[in-house]
């Protein structure tokens, strides 16, 4: 079989992969913002939440929190009487935004500590409130400097969707499995694969670095 | 000048850890003095600033501003009790500060730096804060410079955008601390003529920790000389600095003149 | 029954007593597999390193091209590409040596920077001090530079050991059973799924735990200023 002709299997696939990718990177975030801030937090329950999700999520493995959603979950809920059954892409998404969620909580947090004492000083003699210092003053200076490791959670959220074929979700991974058990031609399919996601990462890492030059356009030197 | 005190410290006392930097502190301004604070590092002197500015609580005695007490509240029943973070808003409002390191917020433009604070802090529409904003430029001179980021303009630039920053709150009293200790001695006396100017034409109660000695004689009704935690001598300045009582006051006066 | 081990379904209690053995045979595999592709990553790591630091564009940029590519790509497909394209090169390994090979592979483009970052931070200065002494440029490598990257090196190759041990389960899908594969095949006959994936989970945080602590430990026994090789 001629290559080409894999390529409109492995092009749909990367479609559901890109998808996976963009809401579950968006979730992810919006997840690091409300986990890296609450560990900040001086209410001590909003802090124990916190820390609770971030050391289960990344104390555990992603397959592990996967198969827990799609396979226990339902089980648990059975016990309680709620159908707690998962579609595969929710299962999917919820695991994929979880777990990067709590590897982002601490950028966030580290970022945020980051930011000098004098702002929140200059913040504080200024009589911005708690949470407009936050909003106003540190998360704008402390959203640059999370840039960086955000691209690497970014690619890390990329090369992960890959797990969500193992519970049949048509991913690009899944597409080459099944035309690998179709044709047995692997090594020409796994390398189109492995091409197709390198290719996605580049287009990822060149994205980041433009979102990290708008939120830090501000900064000496970023003109 | 009224003859009330704005600003009084009653056996004010701040540690750090073991080490004492007030000790039992008495000291007062008066409403619309100018003072200067100099003494040697670690006396205490900015910290008499800090306090005043609420980034620095207090570990005994009652500073009082504009008549109430700045880090207690009056109970129902009359006594002192230590002050919530409401109260401490409220009392802020009467103050302002310039730091050393300017602290400008980096990622707003300079009119933004201005305007920030009294739109979200004192409620002012976008074009009042504005207005507002562009006239204190024009004061500090630097109109032109409205649209630049911090880290473009020159350090005496931007202590300039510090002052105006902590005016548009309109507060009664303005602390500078150490204002123009990082700056490059050839931008020391923009920022200087800019306080000078302020001391001339306004009413407002100023209080000064530098270590320009002239500039401190000139623009101050009063000098006080710090030392160990308290108020070693204090005078009008041009009995203090050319006629000092103390012998501590005399040595240090000659060892900052000699530099 | 796995592993000639029976499970007692008549309680919640009792099962997860009655498989907590299953699932530590599990565990060993898992711990195994770990270690194993953890000496892979350090070794292939070094290797890509030296030639990232080759002075000819010839070595070092193909060596940044294929790092590069190992990162970015899902440790899923390169699995299943050394598990089903090996074997069409003549060349067969049990599963779980591929799977180790494949954990080995993906992490050696992170502990390859690992190197480079904590040599180059030792190497500026030092350099020109051993050349300055006269020290040939094996025995600066060798006396000076590396003694002082180890204590910078140990606690991010800590992170990435841990790391590794988390993407152990991926080893699964080409019949590794480690613990998760263990859990799910325990699930599969016994249609309860919650208890055995629940206490893999539980597992896992202790072992993260331990290893994490671990890594601490050994940053603070290791010198800051280096250590003497003799």
């Amino acid at each position: 079989m001629d290559w080409t002709q894999y390529l409109t299997p492995l092009t749909l696939g990367a479609w559901v992969t890109i998808e996976l990718t963009i809401y579950s990177t968006v979730f992810g975030a919006l997840l690091a913002f409300a986990a890296g801030i609450g560990k900040l937090a001086h209410n001590p329950l909003i802090r124990a939440i916190s820390i609770g999700y971030i050391e289960i999520f990344r104390g555990t493995s992603l397959l592990v929190q996967l198969f827990w959603l799609y396979f226990a979950l339902p089980v648990a809920g059975q016990a309680i009487g709620i159908d707690l059954r998962l579609p595969p892409v929710a299962a999917g998404v919820l695991a994929l935004s979880l777990n990067i969620g709590a590897y982002g909580a601490e950028v966030v947090r580290g970022a945020i500590q980051s930011v000098s004492k004098d702002q929140y000083e200059a913040a504080r003699a200024l009589n911005f409130t708690p949470r407009k210092t936050l909003w106003r003053v540190a998360l704008p200076q402390a959203i640059p400097e999370m840039m960086p490791p955000f691209g690497n959670l970014a690619i890390q959220n990329l090369k992960d969707t890959a797990l969500v074929s193992l519970i049949s979700l048509s991913d690009l991974a899944f597409r080459a499995e099944q035309l690998r058990n179709f044709t047995q031609d692997s090594t020409t399919i796994y390398t189109l694969a492995l091409l197709m996601y390198f290719g996605l990462a580049l287009v990822l890492t060149a994205m980041m670095k433009l979102l990290e030059r708008f939120v830090g356009r501000w900064r000496a030197g970023a003109r | 000048m009224s003859d009330e005190p704005i600003i009084k410290f009653d056996k004010v006392v701040k540690r750090f850890g073991d080490l004492t930097v007030l000790n039992e502190l008495d000291f007062e301004v008066k409403k619309g003095e100018k003072v200067s604070i100099i003494g040697p590092s670690g006396s205490g002197k900015s910290t008499v600033l800090r306090i005043l500015m609420t980034l620095e609580d207090i570990n005994g005695g009652v500073v009082t501003v504009g008549g109430e007490p700045l880090w207690h509240e009056k109970a129902p029943d009359g006594s002192l009790v230590p002050a919530s973070e409401t109260h401490l808003r409220k009392m802020r409002t009467q103050l302002g500060m310039v730091f050393q390191q300017f602290n400008l917020f980096p990622h707003m433009t300079v009119l933004r730096n201005i305007t920030e604070a009294p739109v979200q802090v004192l409620g002012l529409t976008k074009q009042e804060a504005k207005q507002r904003g562009e006239e204190l430029l024009e004061l500090v001179g630097l109109a032109d410079q409205a649209q630049k980021y911090p880290h473009q303009l020159s350090g005496g630039q931007q202590q300039r955008v510090g002052i105006a920053r902590a005016l548009a709150m309109r507060p009664n009293i303005l602390l500078f601390d150490e204002p123009t200790s990082a700056l490059d001695p050839e931008l020391v006396g923009e920022v200087l003529n800019v306080i000078g100017k302020l001391a001339e034409e306004h009413d407002l109660t100023m209080l000064l920790v530098t270590h320009e000695m002239r500039f401190a004689r000139e623009v101050s009704d009063r000098v006080c000389f710090f030392d160990q935690g308290r108020i070693r001598e204090e005078g009008a300045p041009e009995d203090l600095f050319t006629d000092p009582n103390e012998e501590r006051t005399r040595e240090f006066l000659q060892a900052v003149l000699d530099n | 029954m796995l592993f000639g081990i029976a499970w007692d379904t008549s309680s919640g209690w009792a099962f997860a007593v009655s498989i907590l053995p299953i699932l530590l045979i599990g565990m060993w595999v898992t711990i195994q597999a770990t270690v194993l592709g953890f000496f892979i990553a350090l070794a292939v790591g070094l290797v890509w390193a030296a030639l990232k630091a080759a002075p000819l564009k010839i070595i070092s940029w193909p060596a940044a091209v294929v790092t590069e590519f190992l990162r970015d790509t899902p440790l899923l497909i390169q699995l299943f590409f050394l598990y089903y394209v090996l074997p069409e090169f003549g060349i067969t390994l049990p599963a779980f040596m591929t799977g180790a090979l494949a954990l080995g592979l993906q992490y050696s483009a992170y502990t390859s920077e690992v190197y480079r970052a904590g040599i180059e931070a030792v190497a500026k200065g030092q350099h020109e001090a051993a050349r300055a002494l006269n020290l040939s440029g094996g025995r600066t490598f060798t006396h000076i530079i590396l003694p002082q990257a180890i204590p910078r090196i140990v606690p991010a190759m800590g992170n990435y050991l841990v790391s590794i041990m988390k993407d152990v389960p991926l080893l699964s899908v080409v019949t590794v059973l480690e613990m998760l594969n263990v859990a799910r095949i325990i699930g599969d006959r016994t249609f309860n799924y919650l208890v055995p994936l629940s206490m893999v989970g539980a597992l896992y945080l202790i072992m993260t735990l331990v290893a994490s602590a671990g890594v601490r430990l050994l940053d603070n026994w290791l010198p800051k200023q280096g250590i003497p090789l003799k």
